[in-house]
């Protein structure tokens, strides 16, 4: 019998495999989906560039074979403005973490949106700094237990599509991984979108958040966890602020046009 | 090139100017060819931003004022990689900022500028203090070049040679500026376009199959390919094969490392740029940089016309340190005076190098103030006394 190979695996840098990832995690799927979205589109993956920071959502474009960038903590923007602003044709994809996006990246976050830089942002939220062993992140619900909230986290949770929006994003949506048909369609958008897109993907670490938060590692508990708290924008219309305390509402939250940044340069035209 | 672009000025201002240090920094790097800059605002680097905004744009280059200097080496980085001549420019404050940036730089070999206009007491006092963190500040092992000019026309012309040598050898490279001649207007002459010498990054002629980013001769940097061209590199901080991967062995990692601090260990003599003033009957002499070369040289005038046989070393590499260079000086004087605007810094490493051979005596001052001629002489005579 002839082996079967994955018509994704061209994309996989060197045709190498397995990856890092723990069993159960979620990078491999939201890996696989961004493949998936990548060769429906028929994008020349010579044009994109991938840029990881640190943590295990940061190695995914290790896998990738592109150009990339990989292994300094939270500064996946600045090194993104240097390579779209000096070439424009090029795609840059991030994929980040919520701890480097949004905690250590903060700042960058913050002033890539606002100037809606033509990239897009693929924000894995797992809750938790995985990589270092299972700490409180920004996006952490209050009172979890995490390993180093051992009484319960005391701070409030940063909903980063919110933040997104509000900073000037174009393009912004939130799923999960266990919802991949709508979050491939999000990235594809997300791909063909000019401005700051941001699609932020819950997905489930069953090692460290699993374990600490939720007293299970198992990966379909967890993401069980994830969908019972999952509530889709339409329907999360209807129900008040108290009601949506800890829920996680799904589904895209801005899609617009306006000028993307370029830098203070004579090169490019003014467009849109 | 893009039929929008307004040439409204070249790039190479040829002629006689009397120049803000600050400004003689931009020209220097237009003139070689510099197309991308981030910077932060900080006094009294703010000049070098201010001008490059203007003049940048016009020359068909790129200008972006970041949210923090992070993003400014960040960002120079990623241009880097793409292809583009890179700078920016901060005072010791955001120079802090830098270092994980430049550890970065260092490792994955993307050439960029770096200009530390150095300040003290919080604001633009003069001072010398940040050498040390210029050669090591990052964490990792990696090996700096950094250039200390004196006069605006240094300011000119070193940053000229700190493109060529970040270009040549794919290292980040540190122009160690001051309060005192960034603030300092002087005369400045820029030469005719043809006669400034520009290095082109080595580029690879490989084609994407055949290329390993990371393979390079022993102490050399490897070709380059930029982002975009189908070359599909990796540059990752991890420790990395030749072809970019991550990996975990130890003998590949310091080979790597041996590769990365050797292009710059064992081409010293090629990197190192010194100038020797009355050394040739010298009894005695000064080992000095940076701004501190101008009070020295008129102390030296001072102490000869009272019979004194000195001379001086003027570095214009600080690091990597001109051993060999240092070693003969010390081998053939009575007497090493180091001179610096710190607490006694660098005078520390000329210990090390000339102990063996002669005494070194100190003459630092940290004040957030320049040593005047007299200080100097003074402390030389009462040493010699
Ligand atoms: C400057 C710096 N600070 C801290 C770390 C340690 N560190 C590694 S990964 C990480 C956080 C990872 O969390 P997140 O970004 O959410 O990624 P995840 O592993 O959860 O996918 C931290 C703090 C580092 N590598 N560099
Ligand atoms: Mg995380």
């Amino acid at each position: 019998m002839k082996e079967k190979i994955n018509p994704l695996r061209k994309y996989i840098r060197n045709g190498k495999l397995p990856h890092f990832f723990c069993p159960g995690c979620g990078c491999g799927q939201i890996l696989s989906y961004f493949l998936r979205a990548v060769d429906n589109l028929q994008l020349d993956f010579k044009k994109i560039v991938t840029i990881g920071g640190v943590g295990c959502t940061a190695r995914i474009p290790i896998y990738l074979n592109t150009d990339s960038l990989h292994g300094v903590h939270g500064r996946t923007l600045a090194w993104a403005t240097g390579i779209k602003l000096y070439r424009p044709d090029l795609k840059v994809v991030i994929f980040a973490g919520d701890g480097d996006l949004v905690s250590i990246g903060g700042n960058h976050f913050l002033h890539a949106t606002r100037r809606n830089l033509d990239v897009t942002v693929i924000m894995v939220n797992n809750f938790n700094f995985a990589m270092t062993g299972g700490q409180v992140a920004p996006t952490t619900l209050f009172n979890s237990v995490t390993m180093t909230t051992p009484y319960g986290s005391k701070e409030n949770t940063l909903d980063v599509c919110k933040l997104a929006v509000c900073a000037g994003a174009t393009y912004v949506s939130r799923w999960s991984t266990a919802k991949p048909i709508q979050t491939i369609k999000a990235i594809k958008k997300a791909l063909q979108h000019k401005g700051f897109s941001l699609i932020e993907i819950l997905s489930q670490c069953p090692t460290n958040f699993g374990r600490y938060a939720l007293k299970t590692s198992d990966t379909e508990e967890v993401l069980k966890w994830i969908e019972n708290k999952s509530i889709l924008k339409t329907k999360a219309k209807k129900l008040s602020e108290q009601e949506l305390k800890d829920r996680f509402v799904l589904g895209e939250f801005i899609h617009k046009k306006r000028p993307v940044f370029q830098g203070t340069t004579f090169l490019k035209e003014e467009d849109n | 090139m893009d039929k929008n672009l307004k040439h409204k000025s070249n790039r190479v201002n040829s002629g006689i100017h009397f120049m803000l240090g600050n400004y003689a920094v931009v020209e220097g790097a237009l003139a070689v060819g510099c197309n991308y800059f981030a910077g932060y605002p900080i006094t009294p680097a703010n000049e070098i931003s201010e001008l490059m905004s203007k003049r940048l744009p016009e020359v068909g280059g790129i200008f972006v004022q970041g949210e923090d200097e992070l993003f400014s080496i960040y960002s120079i980085i990623g241009a880097s990689l793409a292809g583009a001549k890179v700078m920016t420019a901060t005072a010791s404050a955001g120079f802090n900022y830098m270092q994980e940036g430049i550890g970065y730089a260092s490792a994955v070999e993307a050439p960029c500028v770096i200009v530390d206009v150095q300040r003290c007491r919080g604001e633009n006092f003069a001072t010398q203090a940040d050498v040390m963190q210029m050669r090591w500040g990052a964490s990792g092992d990696y090996e700096s070049i950094v250039l200390a000019p004196s006069t605006a026309q240094e300011l000119f012309d070193f940053t000229i040679l700190a493109f060529n040598l970040a270009e040549e050898f794919r290292n980040p490279v540190i122009v160690m500026s001051e309060t005192t001649i960034a603030l300092m207007r002087e005369r400045v002459k820029i030469p005719e376009k043809e006669s400034i010498e520009i290095y082109k990054r080595m580029y690879t002629s490989l084609t994407p199959e055949e290329y390993l980013p990371f393979k390079a001769k022993n102490n050399s940097p490897p070709e380059f390919a930029p982002i975009g061209e189908g070359y599909h590199n990796l540059y990752t901080l991890n420790y990395h094969n030749e072809d970019g991967t991550i990996d975990w062995d130890a003998q590949g990692y310091k080979k790597l490392y041996q590769r990365i601090t050797g292009k710059i260990r064992e081409n010293k003599d090629k990197i190192c740029k010194t100038e020797l003033c009355f050394l040739d009957d010298a009894d005695v002499a000064i080992i000095a940089y940076g701004s501190e070369v101008r009070p020295a040289l008129d102390a030296i005038e001072m102490a000869r016309n009272d019979g004194i046989k000195i001379g001086m070393l003027k570095l214009i590499t600080v690091w990597p340190i001109h051993e060999n260079l240092i070693k003969d000086i010390a081998k053939n004087v009575g007497r090493i005076f180091a001179v610096e605007m710190n607490i006694g810094k660098y005078a520390r490493e000329i210990e090390r190098i000339c102990l063996p051979f002669c005494p070194v005596s100190h003459i630092t001052k940290n004040e957030g103030i320049i040593h005047t001629k007299e200080e100097i002489y003074k402390a030389i005579k009462e040493d010699l006394s």
